[in-house]
């Protein structure tokens, strides 16, 4: 028998209240991920160690300014959901548990702050 | 009276399995994208180093130019390849094929097998470009 409402049968969000959302977003961010870390992967071995006007005027360039930062939203957001599971399938006791998952949130925004702060620097002022 | 779901058999783990390819490739999987989670660290600083000026970024590029930091690189690069091949696989089972067990062995024998070939063909593409 099913126990459901009609309106939570139509909603189809289940007791979580998200549906499906988080593995969808985890699979929009991983087909995002895909050129846009190979593009991110040949960049790196082009520019690693090079001189930095060199790498300052290649990320200087609007569409390798405007990928990068694609990179690190798209890859930040798939990672934070990610670890998002690690730290639910690992971490039992409630406390530490809702602290990591608070702290994973910070984490990943701070590393796309200071990421996309370092490439706008760089794109606008040089 | 005793903690009655303390006592309460436990269903077997990872450790009374013996290890085969699939099994082995997604836990590396994971572990992998975890090394990948704290790498961004490297990403953020080399990013930071450039816009903070020429002499720091030249320290960081040094840094990462040291034996160890090659060896952190290349792991780095490596774990990305391995994990965006095992995302492969996961794409090519969302679609619903590769199921069949054996089949499912070989695409985790090559996800390996991939991943260390293409990091080391990067690495010596890298060093030949430059």
């Amino acid at each position: 028998m099913d126990m459901r409402t009609p309106l939570g049968k139509v909603r189809g969000l289940g007791s979580a209240k998200e549906g499906t959302d988080h593995f969808w977003r985890q699979r929009l961010t991983a087909v995002a991920n895909l050129p846009l870390l190979i593009f991110f992967v040949f960049f790196v071995a082009r520019y690693a160690g090079a001189p930095h006007a060199e790498f300052v005027a290649a990320l200087a360039n609007p569409f390798v300014a405007v990928i990068i930062a694609l990179v690190v939203t798209s890859a930040l957001v798939h990672m934070r959901i990610g670890m998002q599971v690690i730290i639910e399938d690992y971490v039992h006791a409630e406390g530490a548990k809702i602290a990591l998952l608070m702290l994973n949130t910070f984490f990943a925004i701070a590393i796309g702050g200071l990421c996309l702060f370092a490439v706008l620097k760089i794109a606008f002022a040089g | 009276m005793t903690n009655v779901t303390r006592s309460r058999p436990l269903s077997p783990h990872l450790q009374i399995y013996k290890p085969i390819p699939t099994m082995v490739m997604s836990i590396v999987h994971r572990i992998t994208g975890g090394a990948l989670y704290f790498g961004t660290i490297l990403v953020a600083w080399w990013l930071i180093a450039a816009a903070s000026g020429a002499a720091y970024y030249d320290w960081v590029n040094w840094l990462f130019g040291t034996l160890i930091g090659k060896l952190v690189l290349f792991g780095y690069t490596w774990a990305l390849v391995h994990h965006m091949l095992g995302g492969i696989r996961h794409f090519i089972w969302d679609l619903g094929y590769g199921y069949e067990k054996h089949f499912a062995t070989k695409m985790a024998k090559a996800t390996l097998a991939g991943s260390v070939a293409l990091t080391l063909l990067l690495w010596i593409v890298g060093s030949l470009v430059r």
